[in-house]
């Protein structure tokens, strides 16, 4: 049963994975890599990460998709396609993935996978313990970095998002 | 995987007595499949037949009473008529996504259906993350409602989805800061678990004031969520005409609408479910008997329904600025200090509990 809905997942984010970067019409590319990112989703709720599955969920396929969504709603027509790409670039792009394919295939091959027969889900506690634990193992100091980077993320986005108006009032103060 | 569906502990038996495990696992999937798609139906179908004899109620009208007793057949002969009805589309609308916005909308609302504990037993989908699987599950509905305003190539649908997106995208925030608050509490994401903590009393009783503020800000957003009135800019009739259903007919205008109602229900559920004691009844009067549970978790979701039908009939619509006002400079500050406030009514313990 496990292994059926696995190949059928694998299945999925194949078959839209390839639609997604072949097909020529922008919204159209988004919505096979939002069905890509979902059933990335499903292979995670089928391992048992279930606050993975859901934070890929809200993250990627509710937030990052939306916004890529809207972005094309907001500069792109219902009739326009996307050009073709030239030969030489094409080729450059093939090559790159291949090498890229290689490097992923042989450090699957060769990592010696642990079989647990049973397995436990990851509750949020442990998951919230994880990030503020100062010992070994313990995630503090990416999580403090990254609110730190949030921060200045929002800090840059209220500054251009007011951006004229900012330096307007700095001049009339001067 | 260990995924935990049931339905109830006596069919779950029944089952496994008459048929070997493996065909009995399946017979459980497909049948807890059909049970809710059968509430998925029958709710939403209740639920237009509900607004329409409230908005009638408030109105001073009679509203639907000739299908059926009292119209209770009305809307289900609405929706025969809907399914025979032709399914048009714009010429040059994009029609393979045209056809799935409908599915994004009405999967996302079902899905989100299935983690409701309606009784002790009767809840389908037992996840140990159950608030933030709802909470990841209906950030995915708004993709259907910006792909079919885009996808039907006309300007009001358009403009539609794209009030829609920016407002689902502004009060999901309000929704999951609210329901974060409650969490503080019960310490616990898994709706079964929040339900336990609530034998001794319900959570709005337990947080008294944060509670309360929490409760009125959940309302609020999840009002706004569902794109209804006052916040229904989405398909402000007077402005877009229907707004990003404009091109759709038929049955797929019928998703739109079944999936809006279930929304509704569904934000209804929720607010039962965190602030209200799901299945438990008042002050445990009836805690002998188990099955009475749907009923009350039916009748404190249809109060909250009736609640948010009122809102519709008495508020006038907000402009989008209005709206994201409220939104980013009112509920949000708002949310974050009374998160701040809860935790130190938790770090004190000065919850009330019984």
């Amino acid at each position: 049963m496990e292994r059926i809905i696995f190949y059928c997942l694998a299945a999925v984010i194949i078959a839209f994975g390839i639609a997604s970067v072949t097909s020529r019409k922008m919204l159209r590319s988004v919505v096979y890599l939002s069905f890509v990112l979902i059933s990335i989703a499903g292979i995670f709720f089928l391992v048992d990460y279930n606050f993975l599955a859901a934070i890929q969920l809200t993250v990627y396929a509710g937030g990052i998709v939306v916004l890529i969504i809207f972005s094309v709603l907001l500069v792109h027509h219902i009739e326009m396609e996307l050009e073709m790409a030239k030969a030489s670039k094409k080729i450059v792009t093939a090559l790159a993935c291949l090498v890229g394919l290689g490097v992923f295939l042989t450090v699957i091959y060769s990592y010696d996978f642990k079989v647990i027969n049973n397995s436990l889900t990851t509750s949020t506690a442990d998951i919230g313990a994880g990030l503020l634990s100062y010992g070994s193992g313990g995630f503090i100091l990416p999580f403090e970095v990254i609110s730190v980077l949030l921060l200045a993320a929002m800090i840059g986005a209220i500054v251009i998002a007011k951006g004229k108006k900012l330096t307007e009032n700095n001049n009339q103060s001067q | 995987m260990n995924i935990a569906l049931s339905i109830t502990k006596t069919i779950h038996d029944w089952l496994y007595s008459i048929m070997p495990e493996t065909a009995a696992m399946y017979a459980e999937m497909v049948l807890i499949a059909l049970v809710y798609l059968g509430i998925f139906a029958v709710a939403g179908l209740f639920l237009v037949l509900l607004e329409r004899r409230v908005a009638a109620w408030f109105q001073l009208r009679i509203g639907p009473n000739r299908v059926g007793f009292q119209g209770l057949l009305q809307t289900m002969a609405d929706a025969i008529k809907l399914l025979s009805k032709e399914l048009t589309g714009t010429d040059k609308a994009d029609k393979f996504l045209y056809n799935l916005a409908p599915y994004f909308v009405i999967i996302s609302s079902l899905m989100a259906l299935s983690v409701f504990p309606f009784t002790q037993e009767f809840q389908a989908f037992d996840i140990n993350i159950g608030i933030f699987f709802l909470i990841a599950v209906s950030s995915i509905g708004v993709i259907g409602i910006l792909l079919g305003g885009w996808s039907s190539n006309n300007k009001f649908a358009m403009i539609g989805a794209m009030r829609s997106g920016v407002q689902t995208i502004s009060y999901e925030l309000s929704i999951g800061l609210s329901l974060l608050t409650m969490v503080l509490i019960t310490g616990s994401l898994q709706l079964s678990e929040i339900v336990e903590v609530q034998k001794s009393g319900w959570l709005i009783v337990q947080g008294h004031i944060p509670a309360i503020i929490a409760f009125m800000i959940y309302m609020i957003a999840g009002t706004a969520e569902t794109n209804r009135a006052p916040f229904d800019m989405v398909e402000a009739e007077s402005e877009l005409g229907a707004g990003f259903h404009t091109e759709y007919s038929g049955m797929k205008f019928a998703y739109f609408f079944l999936a809006e109602f279930i929304n509704m229900f569904i934000i209804a559920a929720i607010a039962t479910t965190v602030f209200f004691g799901a299945w438990l009844s008042p002050f445990g009067i009836t805690e002998s008997i188990p099955v009475l549970g749907v009923f009350w978790f039916l009748l404190k979701a249809l109060i909250l329904v009736f609640l948010m039908m009122w809102f519709r009939w008495t508020f006038p619509r907000l402009r989008v600025d209005q709206l994201l006002t409220l939104e980013w400079k009112y509920l949000l500050p708002l949310n974050l200090a009374n998160i701040v406030i809860m935790a130190l009514l938790v770090w004190h313990n000065l919850t009330i509990s019984f």
